[in-house]
């Protein structure tokens, strides 16, 4: 049993923390963050050199970078601060203490050095392989152990979060219940997470053994297909999370309870049996994958956590809608949106990063997954923009709000810059919005992705592109400044309030509580025609329409291209 | 009660669900089972579908067929690096050569007919991006993968790669001719 030394109980919000998982907390975050601020340098320079009119870096610095920021914010920059989350879902919420805090402080080692290591590898100038090391290319030796080292890291991390559930139970920590939801939807995270670091390690140990010697060779497809189920589940492991971190934000700011624990935990579970399935919409135009395989695995898996996500999409709003009717704010669609404390960045950041990943990420996801449409989409710079919606504008913005509530309760300090901490999620959300509307514009248009020379210089013929790329990737460039001020922003205001923020004074009350209490909301006195939130099923509807109308306008543009079978 | 805390009710399972809840779910699930019916429809009604037909090659297999069909049916040539202008017969079956860093040979092709496109690539992965209609395809070593493609506009079109290949990349273009 842990001493009650080694907790410390928050004078604001009554969370409980266990020291030495607090501490690790920390450090995670703090990792995590070092390689946002790295990879936004990065990705600030990438955006300036696919700007035609600039064209920043010369193309051997271009594709060094750009392997480095897609594993440096990605992989480092979401995985530390995964790890953060699963501790803070476990630990804190639960009130137990973390199961083997040595074992984590070695997981939260290995993970420094191996980033660490991979990033030596990269800058060395002999890994330039992009994040996908797709084989027959090949980086450094080093380059790969530092990945698997990183993913040994991060898996001790995830039984260490699974040993403090075990703790929690055994030891009736939390009371008789089921777990809370945000710490069942961390659960599914992680359940998810050692799927893709099992992945991983079969695709990346094989490809080190033939980098050094010991195998003579790699098929390229086989490579393909399994680092697909590595990379593409690891994209759940963040979907999961981050809605995890949305139904978080929905508790702390508005007291909420999910409309119902049911149907949004099985949203969760729908994750588990099929995200990482869907792995096929990455290799939808490769040869010698049939079509069967192709059309099963990416309707039955990949459409059933599509709903799973659409599920999200209305329970998160709907369960802050609830809350907000509860206390007053009942009348007419919308009164209890226009009423929400938008000056507020952990909400903010949170609803932005929701219709972002909704609108922009969701939509354009599936759209692209659907088998015949990637034929005029794969490798375009399409791809980037979509996935900058999902994982930037969507985790990335979602962890950012999440960090404003825990600088005073995790880390004890004032948010530095309160003004400035205001505006970021504006900032940040509307310009990679833009970036990521305007690259899919531009792959539209058959722009191609990691390439560093759409004018093609030095090349034996010739190609234009037309001028309404042309001119997107210009705004394209215009979106990467403002996005890049948006995170700067944020690590202005993190890191200074962290590290050089005053102390927090529990005397001093901010005017939002830091945790509000919950509320139990009776639905047959909320809402109107008999429907609790009647505002979030309008904003569904809207959602499903756009849905509907994009996916079919793809359609439309596919049947206008050169007939193929 | 929140979301932070344990739910109220022991057994989640047995939790009531809201009516908006269960609608949404059912928007989703028809939502979904029309996307799942449109990929089937599309390979009977639709003109744009991979056959994905392919079978495993060598550089060397592959390149001896190429050079084969650029022997006999070289019209002119391009370039001061004399790129081979090859006119094959519709219907026949043609070859193109993925490589650091050039699509190999020039393809010069009727409207409106079909021929039977065979690609690999000699090194490393490659894309294949017809512009300006946008068409992609991965093109991986030791594979090769057969499309039937019907041009339907004339035109000069270009290759362009959309797999990162190394340095030259942004410099690996090639030409499609349409008459
Ligand atoms: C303001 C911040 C950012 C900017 C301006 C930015 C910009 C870019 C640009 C220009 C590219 C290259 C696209 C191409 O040529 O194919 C890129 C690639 C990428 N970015 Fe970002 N990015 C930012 C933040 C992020 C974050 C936070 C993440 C992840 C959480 C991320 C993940 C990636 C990935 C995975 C790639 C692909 C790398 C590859 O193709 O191998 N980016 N980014
Ligand atoms: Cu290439
Ligand atoms: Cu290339």
């Amino acid at each position: 049993m842990a001493t009650t030394a080694e907790f410390r109980t928050c004078p604001d919000t009554g969370l409980v923390f266990h020291k030495p998982a607090e501490t690790l907390m920390k450090l995670n975050a703090v990792a995590g963050i070092v390689f946002l601020l790295v990879g936004g340098v990065l990705g600030l320079m990438l955006g300036l050199t696919r700007w035609p009119a600039v064209h920043l870096l010369p193309a051997d610095w271009f594709y060094l970078l750009l392997t480095a920021h897609g594993l440096g914010v990605l992989v480092f920059w979401i995985i530390f601060f995964e790890i953060a989350v699963l501790y803070f879902t476990s630990s804190t919420l639960l009130k137990c203490r973390l199961a083997t805090p040595r074992w984590a402080w070695l997981g939260f080692i290995l993970m420094l050095i191996g980033s660490i290591t991979t990033n030596v590898a990269i800058f060395q100038g002999g890994s330039s392989v992009m994040m996908t090391s797709y084989v027959p290319m090949s980086a450094e030796p080093h380059f790969y152990l530092g990945l698997i080292l990183f993913a040994v890291g991060a898996l001790i991390g995830c039984f260490v979060f699974l040993g403090t559930l075990v703790i929690a139970r055994a030891e009736r920590t939390y009371g008789e219940g089921s777990l809370p939801l945000v710490t069942f939807g961390a659960l599914t995270a992680c359940i998810i997470a050692i799927f893709t670091i099992a992945s991983g390690a079969i695709v990346l140990i094989p490809t080190l053994l033939w980098k050094i010697g010991y195998i003579s060779y790699m098929d390229p497809l086989v490579y393909r297909v399994i680092w697909w189920a590595f990379g593409h589940s690891s994209q759940q492991i963040n979907v999961a999370a981050h809605i995890a971190v949305w139904y978080a934000i929905a508790g702390v700011v508005f007291g909420a309870k999910p409309l119902s624990e049911k149907v949004s935990r099985m949203a969760f579970l729908l994750y588990i049996l099929f995200l990482q399935l869907a792995s096929a919409h990455h290799i939808l135009v490769d040869p010698g994958i049939s079509s069967e395989w192709k059309i099963f695995n990416t309707s039955y898996a990949m459409y059933l956590a599509v709903m799973a996500s659409m599920i999200h999409g209305l329970t998160v709003p709907g369960a802050i809608e609830a809350a907000q009717r509860h206390k007053g704010f009942n009348k007419g669609l919308f009164e209890w949106l226009r009423k929400a404390p938008w000056g507020n960045p952990s909400f903010s950041g949170m609803f932005l990063s929701l219709i972002i990943f909704g609108f922009l990420g969701g939509i354009s996801g599936v759209v692209m997954g659907t088998e015949q449409i990637n034929l005029i989409i794969h490798n375009t710079l399409y791809v980037p923009g979509h996935f900058h919606a999902t994982v930037v504008g969507g985790t990335t913005l979602a962890f950012m709000a999440l960090t404003y509530w825990l600088i005073p309760v995790l880390f004890r300090r004032e948010v530095m810059f309160p003004g400035l901490a205001k505006w970021q999620p504006y900032l940040f959300g509307i310009g990679m919005s833009g970036f990521s509307l305007f690259m899919m514009g531009a792959g539209t248009l058959g722009i191609p992705r990691r390439h560093w020379d759409i004018s093609f210089s030095g090349a034996l013929f010739s190609h234009d592109f037309p001028a309404t790329a042309q001119l997107l990737l210009g705004v394209m460039g215009i979106s990467t400044i403002l996005a890049v001020i948006g995170g700067a922003a944020f690590i202005i205001v993190a890191v200074g309030s962290v590290f050089f923020g005053k102390r927090k004074d529990p005397a001093v009350k901010f005017s939002m509580p830091l945790i509000a209490p919950s509320v139990t909301v009776d639905h047959a006195r909320i809402g109107f025609a008999g429907v609790a939130v009647p505002g979030t099923l309008v904003l569904a509807l809207v959602f499903l329409t756009a849905f509907v109308l994009y996916y079919f306008v793809n359609w439309k543009y596919l049947s206008s291209v050169w007939g193929l079978s | 009660m929140s979301t932070l805390s344990s739910p109220s009710e022991r057994v989640w399972w047995k939790t009531p669900v809201e009516r908006v809840e269960l609608l949404w779910v059912g928007i989703a699930l028809v939502w979904g089972i029309i996307m799942t019916i449109m990929m089937p429809y599309w390979h009977v009604v639709g003109k744009q579908n991979l056959s994905n037909e392919a079978y495993r090659t060598t550089p060397e297999a592959f390149a001896k067929k190429t050079q084969a069909m650029v022997d006999q049916y070289t019209v002119r040539t391009e370039t001061e690096r004399q790129f081979p202008v090859v006119a094959p017969p519709a219907g026949s079956d043609v070859y193109l050569i993925a490589r650091l860093w050039d699509w190999w040979p020039i393809l010069e092709l009727e409207n409106g007919k079909s021929y039977r496109l065979h690609l690999t690539s000699m090194d490393w992965q490659h894309g294949f991006s017809l512009q300006p209609e946008n068409i992609n395809v991965q093109v991986v070593p030791g594979y090769e993968m057969v499309i039937t493609i019907t041009p339907n506009k004339a035109g000069a079109y270009t290759v362009v790669c959309n797999e990162y290949c190394g340095i030259g990349h942004h410099k690996m273009i090639g030409k499609i001719y349409v008459k």
